[in-house]
């Protein structure tokens, strides 16, 4: 490395961006005052705490309703953009073009501008409180659309017609040629959708009105709601609600900068 | 879009696949073509159902007064709107919404620019450790991170205590109870969360950098700043105009942290202007008509900034 400076920015950089983390382990196996007095290594309060923890929370059922809603979003979205990104390659027309410019102007709609409207269509139907109406609204996303119609740019048209000759119909085309030929891409898109699903904060505090559907990210978000908070417990149960998208992260951290970045040419 | 509603001439078609007469659904081409529709169906119906739909239902909710469901349309039919400019809390969290903006887009950006240039050097080494742990924040999310930074902005907590062991303060600062260190610590908060993200779209952009124009510009006798400066820079514009839109978007409709992390603490102060409209639609009296009215500022802001970032971007050519 050519010089000190850079790599000591480096170095800072990447400090700051882990230490927070390790705070949050660390203050896991900590009681709050341990918490508060900045103890920075390892304690054992890990079962005190996760008990604590179970007695004033339904983890149970958090961790479920978090886990059915982030892999729902996952299969269900994954199936609707990826056929969505396949139409518009293979099938390209002027048309569809249009309509990919019209979907891509829904990326700069802000949330806050449709909630409201969503939260009354959906309580009009019965549905506040399920977890269909959670997963909804995020399954058709411009920019996953994106990702597969741009992954589909390097499928080789060949194959297409190829398959055509041997009498393949167009849905079997998609389903056995195209799907296995691209896992990578589907592995990167998977994990974006995954984790902006199971992180999703907002709408699901807006329309998940009975407790007992609340998701992980709501479940933390009360526990500093009462009069005291147990810092160790509250640090615990944030550390739970990373820990399947840190694993994730780690184990597929190509694929996911893969996802974020890929619709971009 | 003034194509959108005007009848549109068949164009020839870029695949090539359909024959000359091919609009008939008889031919193989047309009956291609509308599976290619097909294919498109639900993704298009689903977000005119969830994104067009509700926004254009927010338009005409901002026409409206009334609780709950009984709502009727106000009189004038911009009461909503006018209202709007005598809320004194609605300027306060705009204008709080809008310092996050001006203050941490750039400073992330310009972090994100340089730590990208670091870790693009080849002769860095373990460049996938650092990496790694820079693009770490990312993984964790907006609620978790901001509780974590709540823990540790807490009067008695890790940051005073490390400040006056250092001796840099005399007594423990209430970070989260005075109005600008509630909103230093959101920024700095959004700063950690994202700097990693945007480094990210830049290590891409770089690696679509021709290396040989960095190296001529070294040949040439270019030292390493004037070589990011014009040789690397100009190429990254494209990324750099989609970081600015992205980040743009993504502050002004900032929630999570606000809630989480200051409460929007004190007395509404470190309140974000989506944190706002939450509290007015879903907390103490809820007023959807009003909500939707302050929405749609928020959507003409989003637009109106993404409008205007285009416009630099495009003309700095």
């Amino acid at each position: 490395m050519r010089s000190v400076p850079s790599l000591v920015f480096l170095t800072v950089a990447a400090l700051a961006s882990v230490f927070p983390l390790y705070f949050m382990v660390v203050s896991a196996t900590n009681t709050s005052q341990d918490v508060l007095g900045s103890r920075l290594l390892p304690g054992g309060q890990l079962v005190e705490n996760l008990n604590k923890l179970l007695a004033a929370q339904d983890l149970g059922a958090a961790m479920w309703n978090s886990t059915l809603n982030a892999v729902g979003t996952t299969a269900l979205s994954l199936l609707v953009c990826s056929i969505a990104g396949y139409g518009f390659e293979v099938f390209h027309s002027r048309n569809k073009d249009r309509l990919m410019g019209v979907l891509l102007l829904a990326m700069m709609i802000p949330f806050a501008a449709t909630m409201i409207p969503l939260f009354r269509m959906f309580a009009d139907f019965g549905l506040t409180s399920t977890t269909i109406a959670v997963i909804l609204p995020a399954i058709s996303v411009p920019f996953i659309i994106l990702l597969f119609r741009q992954a589909a740019r390097s499928f080789p048209h060949e194959i297409v017609e190829a398959a055509r000759i041997d009498g393949l119909r167009e849905l079997g085309i998609f389903l056995r040629i195209f799907i296995p030929t691209m896992r990578s891409t589907y592995a990167a898109a998977a994990v974006v959708i995954f984790m902006t699903a199971w992180n999703n904060f907002l709408w699901p505090k807006v329309i998940l009105i009975n407790e007992a559907f609340q998701t992980m990210p709501m479940l933390i978000s009360n526990l500093t709601s009462g009069y005291v908070t147990d810092y160790g417990v509250l640090m615990l149960a944030v550390l739970l609600t990373s820990l399947p998208t840190m694993v994730l992260f780690l184990v597929l951290q190509r694929a996911f900068a893969q996802g974020i970045t890929g619709a971009i040419k | 879009m003034s194509t959108q509603l005007t009848p549109v001439v068949p164009a020839p078609d870029h695949q090539d696949e359909r024959p000359p007469s091919g609009r008939g659904f008889s031919s193989l081409g047309g009956r291609r073509s509308l599976t290619g529709w097909v294919f498109l169906l639900p993704a298009a119906l689903l977000i005119l159902v969830m994104n067009f739909w509700p926004m254009f239902q927010a338009f005409i909710l901002s026409l409206q007064t009334g609780r709950g469901a009984q709502l009727s349309f106000a009189e004038p039919l911009w009461f909503n709107y006018q209202r709007m400019l005598a809320d004194q809390t609605f300027w306060m969290t705009l204008r709080t919404t809008l310092l996050y903006l001006v203050i941490q887009v750039p400073i992330m950006l310009v972090l994100a620019l340089v730590l990208a240039n670091i870790l693009n050097n080849p002769r860095l080494r373990f460049k996938g450790m650092w990496r790694t742990a820079i693009f770490l924040p990312c993984a964790v999310s907006l609620v978790s991170y901001a509780l974590v930074f709540r823990t540790m902005f807490a009067t008695d907590g890790l940051v005073n205590d490390v400040l006056t062991g250092m001796n840099l303060i005399d007594s423990p600062i209430n970070w989260l109870g005075q109005t600008q260190t509630a909103q230093f610590v959101i920024i700095i908060g959004l700063l950690w969360r994202w700097t990693g993200y945007n480094m990210v779209f830049y290590l891409a952009g770089l690696q679509n950098i021709d290396h040989s124009t960095i190296e001529a510009a070294k040949v040439d006798g270019a030292n390493a700043v004037k070589t990011f400066w014009y040789v690397t820079l100009p190429q990254l514009k494209p990324m750099i105009l989609l970081t600015a839109i992205m980040s743009t978007n993504g502050t002004i409709q900032l929630f999570d942290e606000s809630y989480n992390l200051t409460a929007g603490g004190p007395a509404y102060t470190s309140m974000s202007v989506s944190h706002y409209l939450y509290e007015v639609s879903f907390v103490q009296n809820p007023n959807f008509g009003y909500a939707a009215a302050i929405s749609y500022v928020i959507l003409v802001i989003v637009a109106l900034l993404a409008a205007i970032q285009l416009k630099v971007g495009d003309k700095r050519d």
